[in-house]
């Protein structure tokens, strides 16, 4: 098993950006090329982002595929602390959570053979 | 004219937004239309605030700034202007308009007002209409209401340029709306054509924050650079009258417009790519594609879309009390403890003094305010604490920064550059209001 030497994160595969829509916030995530794509195809799952999300939203998450521009729109459900116009929170848009998306690891399918 | 496209420039993504790029535009960029998009979704209910206590026109306080960059060049070259910057007050805006293009001595400026996006009326009317966001009835807010805009569509904006008017002034119209208008206009579009629609609410979806196609909230030194982001210029359209596409910026402009810019804005605010819904049609952007024809050209296709739903979306800001808001920060050795410490204090000062919140954050920025603890993360060398707390009692909202000062000389060593705000929150939430609810009009406003 050598899969934890050939851990990446989401940012060396893609880039992303925020919006909010109230108490839910969409992230893209947008692959440099299609094996990256496939990749994230395979492990960005719903699941995946919830748990990396867990301490900010109650979720669920949902996700849906674009192929033709090599991207995935996720969007997030329940942030804590409610919605843009309300929040006490710093980031009332949620806008920063790019960032939180791109830091996500990846840690490969298991190996061939 | 001979040529067959039209050419929209976008001049503004949003309230505060910069006007360089739109002067550059009318000066340099061949464009037949420029649209300034101003209204986020509480702008609004702050320009209504604004005006009912006397400290705000109700409409855009840059307007007269960007008339002043653009104005006569526009008037010179026959470019037309729709905006949405008549906010809460179209009418007043318009007339604001007028005056600068006396100053400026602009001949024969005149502006048509789309007027019937404020619906207050109609809302008070029924108190029964559910909430998109909490569920409850809209009669829990309505006492507390501060406006109430329909999102008007594309139609109410080609009629407004229908007539003679340079320039065009809005209240709320759907963002994507305020470039599908003068494709309307300009092709004699039906408006039951949805292929056509679909295309023109994409390009209109890309432009509406204008700077954040072409390279604007994209940087990443190293990952992702833009070449002279300082200079950054906005976007424009070119539209066939048979729908077609292409996104492209000036040369001489600082940004990018590639695949990548692109996508990154189709996808900016969107839910379900399959069903985003404007007042125009239901746009389903899940087979459109990016070609890069030339170095800052991107052609749009394959956009479609279905039927208009039957209502407009309403969005009805309410006053929904305070936020109290303190900072300070800490640095060198143990700054995170004595940070945390100093919160702590605060969180505990605030309680015995009675004062209890809705909710009440201590977060440490430089360490988890935007994306929550982990404690994995290194311990940085400085860190601000940030306390906000939402209540409906202002006292209890203007004692938060007042405590986070006190920590001066009653709290943890080195604490240093406090800051304290107060302000009211008018928060926003949506119903569906049947269109023939709504009826809109246009007025002319002519220079005096």
């Amino acid at each position: 098993m050598n899969t934890a030497t050939t851990s990446i994160t989401v940012r060396d595969l893609a880039h992303a950006r925020a919006g909010d829509k109230g108490a839910r916030v969409n992230i893209s995530v947008i692959a440099y090329d299609s094996a990256g794509y496939e990749r994230l195809l395979r492990e960005l799952s719903e699941a995946r982002v919830l748990e990396a999300f867990t301490t900010l939203a109650h979720g669920p998450v949902r996700r849906y595929t674009l192929p033709n521009l090599l991207a995935l729109n996720f969007v997030i459900e329940n942030v804590r602390g409610g919605s843009v116009t309300t929040t006490a929170a710093l980031d009332i848009h949620g806008k920063s959570l790019s960032g939180l998306m791109l830091a996500i690891p990846l840690f490969g399918n298991a190996p061939k053979g | 004219m001979s040529r067959q496209h039209l050419r929209i420039g976008a001049g503004a993504g949003f309230a505060g937004d910069r006007w360089e790029p739109a002067a550059e535009l009318v000066e340099r960029g061949d464009i037949d239309v420029l649209v300034f998009e101003c209204l986020a979704e509480r702008t609004i209910a702050r320009e209504t605030l604004a005006r009912l206590r006397g400290e705000g026109p109700g409409y855009n306080p840059k307007l007269e700034a960007r008339l002043n960059a653009v104005l006569e060049t526009c008037a010179a070259k026959g470019i037309r202007i729709v905006s949405n910057m008549g906010a809460a007050a179209p009418l007043a805006a318009a007339h604001a308009a007028c005056t600068i293009a006396a100053e400026l001595n602009v001949a024969d400026f005149s502006c048509a007002v789309l007027i019937g996006d404020d619906v207050r009326e109609q809302l008070t009317a029924r108190p029964e209409l559910t909430l998109l966001e909490s569920g409850e009835p809209l009669e829990n807010i309505l006492g507390r209401m501060a406006s109430a805009n329909a999102y008007l569509g594309a139609d109410g904006v080609a009629e407004a340029l229908a007539s003679d008017a340079l320039m065009v002034m809005t209240g709320r119209v759907a963002d994507p709306s305020l470039f599908v208008g003068p494709l309307l206009h300009s092709f004699n579009w039906s408006y039951e054509d949805y292929d056509k629609l679909a295309q023109a609410t994409a390009a209109g979806h890309l432009l509406e924050c204008a700077g954040q196609v072409t390279g604007g909230y994209f940087a990443d030194p190293g990952m992702q650079d833009v070449a002279d982001l300082a200079r950054l210029g906005f976007p424009f359209a070119d539209i066939t009258p048979d729908g077609e596409v292409t996104i492209g910026k000036l040369a001489e402009a600082g940004g990018r417009v590639d695949r990548a810019t692109c996508s990154q804005q189709l996808l900016y605010e969107i839910d379900d790519p399959t069903a985003y819904i404007t007042p125009d049609c239901v746009l389903d952007m899940s087979n459109i594609s990016f070609a890069e024809t030339a170095l800052d050209r991107v052609q749009v296709s394959g956009a479609k879309a279905t039927p208009r739903t039957p209502s407009y979306k309403v969005s009805v800001g309410y006053f929904d009390g305070y936020l109290g808001e303190g900072q300070l920060s800490y640095g060198g050795p143990n700054a995170v403890a004595r940070a945390r410490l100093a919160g702590e204090i605060v969180e505990e000062r605030l309680a015995l003094r009675g004062f209890s919140f809705d909710d009440l954050r201590i977060d440490l920025i430089g360490l988890n305010s935007l994306h929550g603890p982990d404690p994995s993360r290194p311990e940085p060398y400085e860190v601000r604490l940030r306390v906000a707390g939402r209540t409906d009692n202002r006292k209890a909202a203007e004692a938060v920064g007042w405590e986070v000062a006190a920590l001066y000389t009653n709290g943890p060593a080195g604490g240093a550059g406090d800051f304290s705000n107060v302000r009211e929150i008018l928060a926003v939430q949506s119903v569906l209001l049947a269109r023939e609810l709504v009826s809109t009009r246009v007025e002319l406003v002519r220079k005096p």
